[in-house]
């Protein structure tokens, strides 16, 4: 680690209601992976927005090289050298990737501009950081993966001496964080003042030399990485140890009924004769690198995406899925991986969106049954301990855990006995995310059987019972928990045609 | 997964077929098949005089679809084109045959009154953020009545090819021993031309494509959003005057309260030549071809017997297939 770079001092920020940044420190050094960590609404975003210029702060003070500084906005910060690479990629997919690389600042020729330079700039980038993109490709035609390298040759372009990564590896595979790690630590070689948030454990002791935890809009403390434990940080974080402890044999009886059993399913280039079956009461994991149709597999699976060809049998009867529709009537539950588009209805209160599957059930004659509506949502709030004021609040105010605790519910009340589970703990912070692992074992433990899908290896590890791995549409993989490592897993997911 | 759309059939990856594009060059054979149904229904059709009829037609259409192609690609619309367009005529044809101005300051006058309506549009759009559905609706109906007030509720005619200060009418057709020249296209190519450069060359126009991609995007690079949208809205209240003009020198008269519903003749237009509805989408050469489709329709049914309500009613139709269009365009973008 060379000289400090940053220094935050004292950054206080309220918003109408809100006390968001109370006297928050943070100080960052040339070589140095800075993570700063804290539950979700802990205020890491804010404070990174403060020091972007897209927030004013109320008090405090930004030292940078030596220099007080506030900027007014990111494009100023930008020219000092101060760059983020956002959560959600911020990408002109209908541009090439070199003109997004150089947006605002394009190589011009007089009036017009320039993209054969600029193409030209872009590939020196990717060489300088050993990255294989063309230049001239559409960005939507790129993976996220892919997406988040330009974003960061975006940030070196700007001559970056502190770049933030604002949750980099949210959408990212094991194997794309691995690659995303090497650049870092080839920035990190270069004195480059790094600032990761992250909600994963795993990579901030993989990748930081220290750690500034924030709870609830405050300092907590800054550690040094390598002399603390996973523990030490999540204590700090929320105050308590937590988490289930992971599984290392299946509670599930070898000879458990098979609810659902897949055969040949096949549903365009994602999903390839992929067959598994799932018993009562286990929790089926599935693994594979982005894209590896997972997701799709679940979709067809539900119907909502069309299928080729393959048979589906539910407690040993075959059934014909066209439609969510039908899939909701056999006692299938989806919980998607993007919960606020196709979750829940986030405009809704908690009782409309807990009733809304099932809403037949709350009629009294053309109109609905409110008292019978607000007591079942109750019934399931209590149940999942959902943290809500009240049946009638809105599911935009609620958190990330409480709104997929509603979706749970939702299900729920609708009595399906299969659930599919599409990354549950994506975007949920560390309390909360316990809170769902716990939820889903007591939910197998009581006979409902759970497909899990999930790109975080510890998540697979620690909550399936069995593990499916796929591979470009293919299943490539089916493993005993009992018998799982990583090493097996990865393996599976990069076993290409 | 990144390669593929690079998969397709041996059209699709034709390098040349890649590089123009596979929407216009179904929009041209849909050009040439229906012009050779119109000539094979009707022989009057297959005379010169309904081509140049074609032409008169496609001008005033051809413009307001360039400039609302650059709505269409901020991912806003500009509903106020059609209707304005009528009420800027009526103003500069007023202006010049009422009050007596040159006629050259009259047609400046009509793309100022264009343009004027476009800040409006712009700043309703862009400053206040109402939805461009609504604020051009909204413009819409003002621009309506505007034009009845402007003239007391007459009709206007722009000054006839014969009188002293009827030039600015062989910017669009040369008359002369019987013979009539269509040269207005000639105006209308080299401004597909200057404004397909001035989009896809030019800083505004790539960041008027980079807003409909992906607006809070644009405005973290650090680009002034607010302003290049409002320039959207200027360029298309630009070419709204520019229609007027044209509407003014290739028609007997203008009637006030009329205009509404030609706006999605250029809608139609632009999202026929592959401009997409949800934005980041565009060409203005694409949009001059689905221009003439449009005014293909609205010279060739006559020919056939179907009369204005037909063709209404086979507008209305095929904007809805185009559209549906677009949307499977964007579903399969989705499903990549």
């Amino acid at each position: 680690m060379g000289d400090v770079i940053l220094t935050m001092k004292g950054i206080d920020k309220s918003f109408p209601g809100v006390h968001a940044l109370d006297h928050v420190d943070l100080e960052v050094r040339k070589g140095e992976v800075h993570a700063l960590m804290g539950e979700n609404g802990a205020g890491k975003s804010t404070l990174m927005k403060v020091l972007t210029g897209i927030y004013k702060k109320d008090a405090g003070t930004i030292i940078f090289e030596g220099k007080e500084v506030e900027f007014a906005n990111p494009r100023e910060a930008q020219s000092h050298g101060i760059v983020i690479v956002h959560q959600e990629l911020n990408m002109l997919n209908h541009l090439t990737v070199a003109q997004n690389i150089f947006i605002g600042r394009e190589s011009m020729s007089g009036k017009l501009i320039n993209d054969a330079k600029m193409n030209e700039e872009a590939k020196k980038l990717f060489k300088q950081l050993n990255i294989d993109i063309d230049p001239t490709e559409k960005m939507g035609n790129l993976t996220v993966g892919k997406q988040q390298m330009c974003e960061i040759a975006k940030a070196i372009s700007h001559e970056a001496k502190v770049i933030i990564f604002d949750e980099p590896s949210a959408a990212l595979t094991e194997a794309e964080i691995e690659e995303l790690f090497k650049i870092i630590r080839d920035l990190r070689k270069k004195q480059l003042g790094i600032v990761y948030i992250s909600h994963r454990m795993d990579e901030i002791k993989v990748i930081t030399d220290r750690v500034t935890v924030m709870r609830d809009g405050g300092y907590v403390g800054t550690l040094i990485t390598e002399e603390c434990t996973k523990d030490d940080i999540i204590s700090m974080m929320v105050g308590r140890v937590i988490y289930e402890d992971p599984k290392t044999e299946s509670a599930v009886p070898k000879d458990a009924p098979v609810v659902l059993k897949v055969e040949n399913l096949c549903a365009g280039k994602m999903v390839r004769n992929v067959s598994f079956e799932l018993r009562k009461g286990e929790i089926l994991g599935f693994s594979g690198l982005m894209g590896a149709g997972r997701t799709e597999t679940a979709r067809a699976l539900f119907g909502a995406d069309p299928k080729d060809s393959g048979k589906i049998y539910i407690n040993g009867k075959e059934v014909d899925i066209k439609s969510p529709r039908d899939a909701v009537a056999h006692g299938i539950g989806y919980l998607s991986e993007d919960r606020k588009r196709y979750g829940i209805v986030v405009g809704k209160s908690v009782s409309e969106n807990t009733t809304m599957a099932s809403l037949l059930e709350f009629m009294k004659g053309l109109f609905i049954n409110k008292k019978k509506e607000s007591s079942t949502t109750k019934e399931y709030v209590e149940l999942l301990k959902t943290k809500t004021p009240s049946v009638d609040q809105l599911v935009v105010n609620l958190s990330g855990g409480n709104q997929q605790k509603v979706v749970i519910a939702k299900w729920l009340v609708k009595n399906c006995d299969i659930l599919i589970f599409d990354e549950p703990t994506r975007g949920i912070d560390v309390g909360a995310k316990s809170e769902i692992y716990h939820l889903m074992n007591e939910l197998a433990a009581e006979g409902k059987s759970i497909i899990m899908i999930s790109s975080e290896m510890t998540e697979i590890l620690r909550m399936s019972d069995r593990i499916i791995v796929m591979c470009e549409g293919r299943k490539t993989g089916e493993i005993d928990i009992s018998e799982a490592t990583q090493e097996r897993i990865m393996h599976a997911a990069t076993l290409r045609d | 997964m990144g390669d593929n759309n690079k998969k397709g059939n041996a059209f699709t990856n034709n390098p040349i077929v890649r590089a123009i594009g596979v929407q216009k060059i179904v929009v041209v054979l849909v050009i040439i098949i229906l012009a050779l149904f119109f000539s094979a229904m009707s022989p009057a059709f297959r005379k010169y005089p309904t081509l140049v009829s074609l032409f008169d037609y496609s001008y005033y259409i051809s413009f307001m679809a360039i400039g609302v192609t650059f709505c269409l690609i901020t991912g806003g619309n500009d509903l106020s084109i059609g209707t304005g367009m009528i009420c800027y005529s009526l103003f500069g044809g007023y202006l010049i045959t009422k009050m007596h101005v040159p006629v050259a300051v009259g047609m400046a006058a009509t793309i100022l009154f264009g343009m004027a309506i476009g800040v409006i549009n712009g700043f309703l759009v862009a400053v206040l953020d109402i939805p461009p559905f609504i604020a051009t609706l909204g413009t819409m109906m003002v621009t309506r009545g505007l034009g009845s007030i402007v003239t007391g509720g007459m009709s206007i005619s722009w000054p006839p090819a014969n009188a002293a200060n009827g030039w600015f009418r062989s910017i669009f057709k040369i008359k002369g021993d019987g013979k009539m020249l269509p040269v207005g296209f000639l105006l209308v190519l080299f401004l597909v031309i200057v404004m397909s450069i001035f989009l896809n060359k030019s800083r505004p126009g790539r960041y008027i494509i980079a807003i409909g991609s992906n607006k809070e995007a644009t405005r973290l690079s650090g680009i002034k959003v607010v302003k290049y949208q409002m320039l959207a809205y200027i360029i298309s209240g630009f070419f709204a005057g520019l229609a007027g003009i044209a509407y003014g020198a290739t028609f007997q008269s203008i009637a006030p309260g009329t205009g509404a519903g030609l706006e999605l003749d250029a809608i139609a237009g632009a999202i026929i030549g592959g401009t997409s509805m949800t934005g980041g989408v565009g060409t203005i050469s694409g949009t001059l071809l689905g221009v003439f489709v449009m005014s293909l329709l609205k010279t060739g049914l006559p020919f056939i017997g179907l009369q204005a309500n037909w063709q209404q009613i086979i507008t209305g139709l095929v904007l809805i297939v185009a559209i549906f269009i677009d949307v499977l365009k964007n579903k399969r973008a989705e499903r990549r």
